[in-house]
């Protein structure tokens, strides 16, 4: 630790005023403060005098996001060695899953990344850190089988257009992680949904090529429902890649077909947790997310005039990205509501919009992410609108 | 005065940049975004909305002493109906196939605010020659925009240009697709949006300040 200060020390000057790496200052500066916590803080106004920045802040949410990555790492290899029916054992299984996840992480870090030093160099601003955390989402919420350079076309569109434009880190009116899935999901639809990508069923580097089994079938639950939707209610059982049935248990442990991040509810729990327990997220939109979804489903399953309303409220909040897209997205205290009142609001409605997307929408099978973006865009107006009825009800109070 | 005095040149040069009707002014977005999703149309429908403007202009600043000022709208209303019209007819009768896919759109030329904007503007105050060569202007301003939109928006969404596979074969093999998303109106609209983003940081003087 100490050498590295030393070193770092040592080659400061460089990237000073007149050195000759100036240009790069930014960047030394960006990996200087993420290494170190800096020992300046705000002396004026009303600030927190406190050493946890937000690059602070961002590594526990990066924390919290690792149990859900390395699960989805392992389903991966799961999913992939049950579809070509062999079992090579628990580290083999580990590390195709880490092959084949590792290249989406990388290239989303090098794109986003690239995209904010050059902008922070340009601007001559000291580089913004909110990327930290998009980097390892974007690569979380996408389908194993999706081409790296559409995470890289993706990534670029949404660094640009939902955050540098808007001013950067903390002025982005969307979650730019949800922009990305949302500009893959809209621009190529055949590589974002569908029954054949979900699963990879061909090699990775050349570990666990195979044949694909017969009674495979790569469809995620979410999806069979959908499909299920469009005809007449009946006995209905969504089931596994090789047509065996799954259980509410089976879509609480994670072991089925889905996005990479989003399959394992234990393993977000743990995330939600983590987050819950240092105070980086907001208890209270993250519950509400809950309730609204929950509370939607049960009105559906009053209705029960369809194969998808039918699906208990439990199961809704487990399948699909409902619980990811609530621990980790929904919670975004940029883009999120940020009066107390507000935040109940906010998550209540996100739930509430991303079971009426899944029921009532015939070409989505899930809605967690246009929920939380049309939220994104409501929030501001909610949090006025919660500000304006205190002010009206203090004003009461003053007049009488 | 000469036909190309340097008064004239800035009257039919201005709104191809500086006072740019789509990007500066913002006016004629709605039909940027609904018929550029291919290069063949933009090009027609920049070219009919030339035509409109520059004839309407012409013919409202020959009118101008003579139209009582409270029915001019509907004065104005009459000629670029007129016009409109021949122009949907002359496109029905040579060149069909766009004609079908312009749709409403060549109707509702009526409707572009650029046109009753000219007209309320410049034609009703100048002569028939500044107002021919301002309708030209505007409406090759707009349509630079639609093409350069309608260019962007083919290439990238179809892989083509005026129809023509211009994306080769081969890098569909390797695993290229057809942005989707660029067919969708809102990518016209974030196109539109770049335009204007270069072409501001081009001309500092436009800048708003905030």
């Amino acid at each position: 630790m100490k050498a590295l200060r030393n070193y770092l020390d040592k080659i400061k000057p460089n990237f000073e005023k007149g050195g000759k790496l100036a240009m790069f200052r930014s960047v030394f500066d960006g990996f200087e403060t993420f290494l170190f916590t800096p020992n300046t803080t705000s002396k004026s106004g009303v600030h927190i005098h406190d050493s946890v920045d937000s690059k602070r802040t961002m590594i526990v949410v990066v924390v919290a996001l690792l149990p859900a990555l390395l699960f989805g790492m392992y389903n991966t290899g799961y999913q992939h060695y049950l579809a070509i029916g062999t079992d090579p054992g628990f580290w083999m299984t580990f590390i195709y899953g880490l092959l084949a996840v590792l290249p989406k992480i990388i290239v989303s870090y090098l794109v986003g990344l690239g995209i904010e030093f050059t902008v922070a160099q340009w601007k001559n601003e000291e580089i913004q850190e909110g990327f930290l955390v998009s980097g390892i989402l974007i690569p979380m919420i996408v389908p194993v089988d999706t081409p790296l350079w559409m995470i890289a076309v993706a990534t670029a569109f949404a660094v640009i257009f939902a955050k540098e434009v808007f001013g950067g880190t903390g002025y982005n009116i969307f979650n730019v992680a949800l922009v990305t899935r949302a500009f893959l999901f809209f621009a190529y639809p055949a590589a974002m949904s569908g029954d054949s990508i979900w699963v990879r069923t061909a090699d990775t580097f050349g570990i666990g090529g195979g044949q694909v089994v017969d009674a495979y079938s790569g469809a995620t639950p979410l999806g069979q429902i959908g499909i299920a939707a469009k005809e007449a209610i009946g006995s209905f059982q969504t089931v596994d890649i090789l047509g065996n049935p799954l259980t509410t248990w089976d879509y609480f442990v994670g072991l089925i077909p889905g996005s990479i991040g989003e399959t394992s509810v234990i393993a977000i729990l743990i995330g939600a947790l983590i987050l819950l327990c240092t105070g980086v997220a907001s208890r209270k939109t993250m519950l509400s997310v809950f309730i609204g979804g929950a509370a939607m489903a049960a009105i559906f399953n009053a209705i029960g005039a369809t194969v998808v309303m039918t699906v208990s409220p439990i199961d809704h909040l487990f399948l699909g990205g409902f619980a990811f897209g609530a621990v980790f997205m929904a919670t975004d205290p940029v883009t999120s509501a940020r009066t107390e009142t507000g935040k109940y609001i906010y998550g209540f409605l996100v739930g509430a919009m991303a079971i009426i997307i899944r029921a009532l929408n015939p070409g989505y099978p899930e809605g967690m992410m246009l929920a939380i973006l049309l939220m994104n865009t409501f929030a501001p107006l909610i949090d006025y609108y919660v500000v304006d009825a205190n002010i009206n009800r203090r004003l009461k109070r003053a007049v009488k | 005065m000469g036909l190309l005095s340097n008064k004239n040149k800035e009257v039919l040069a201005g709104p191809l940049s500086k006072n740019n009707p789509v990007i500066v002014q913002m006016l004629g977005i709605c039909s940027a975004l609904a018929v550029t999703s291919k290069l063949e149309p933009s090009i027609v429908m920049g070219l009919s909305v030339t035509a409109v403007v520059a004839f309407a202009n012409v013919i409202i600043s020959l009118l101008r002493n003579t139209i009582p000022n409270r029915i001019r709208i509907i004065v104005q209303l009459v000629v670029v109906a007129a016009l409109v019209t021949i122009v949907s007819e002359v496109l029905k009768a040579f060149a069909y196939d766009v004609n079908k896919q312009l749709s409403v759109f060549v109707g509702l030329i009526i409707t572009n605010c650029i046109l009753m904007g000219r007209l309320e503007a410049f034609a009703l105050g100048n002569g028939p020659w500044e107002s021919f060569l301002d309708g030209i202007g505007n409406g090759l301003g707009y349509g630079i925009i639609l093409v350069i939109v309608g260019f962007f928006r083919e290439l990238f969404g179809s892989g083509t240009l005026l129809g023509f596979q211009v994306i080769p074969q081969s890098f569909y093999e390797i695993g290229y697709v057809n942005n989707g998303l660029m067919i969708l109106p809102p990518m016209a609209l974030i196109v539109v949006a770049v335009i204007i983003w270069v072409h501001r940081s081009r001309n500092k003087d436009l800048q708003e300040e905030n």
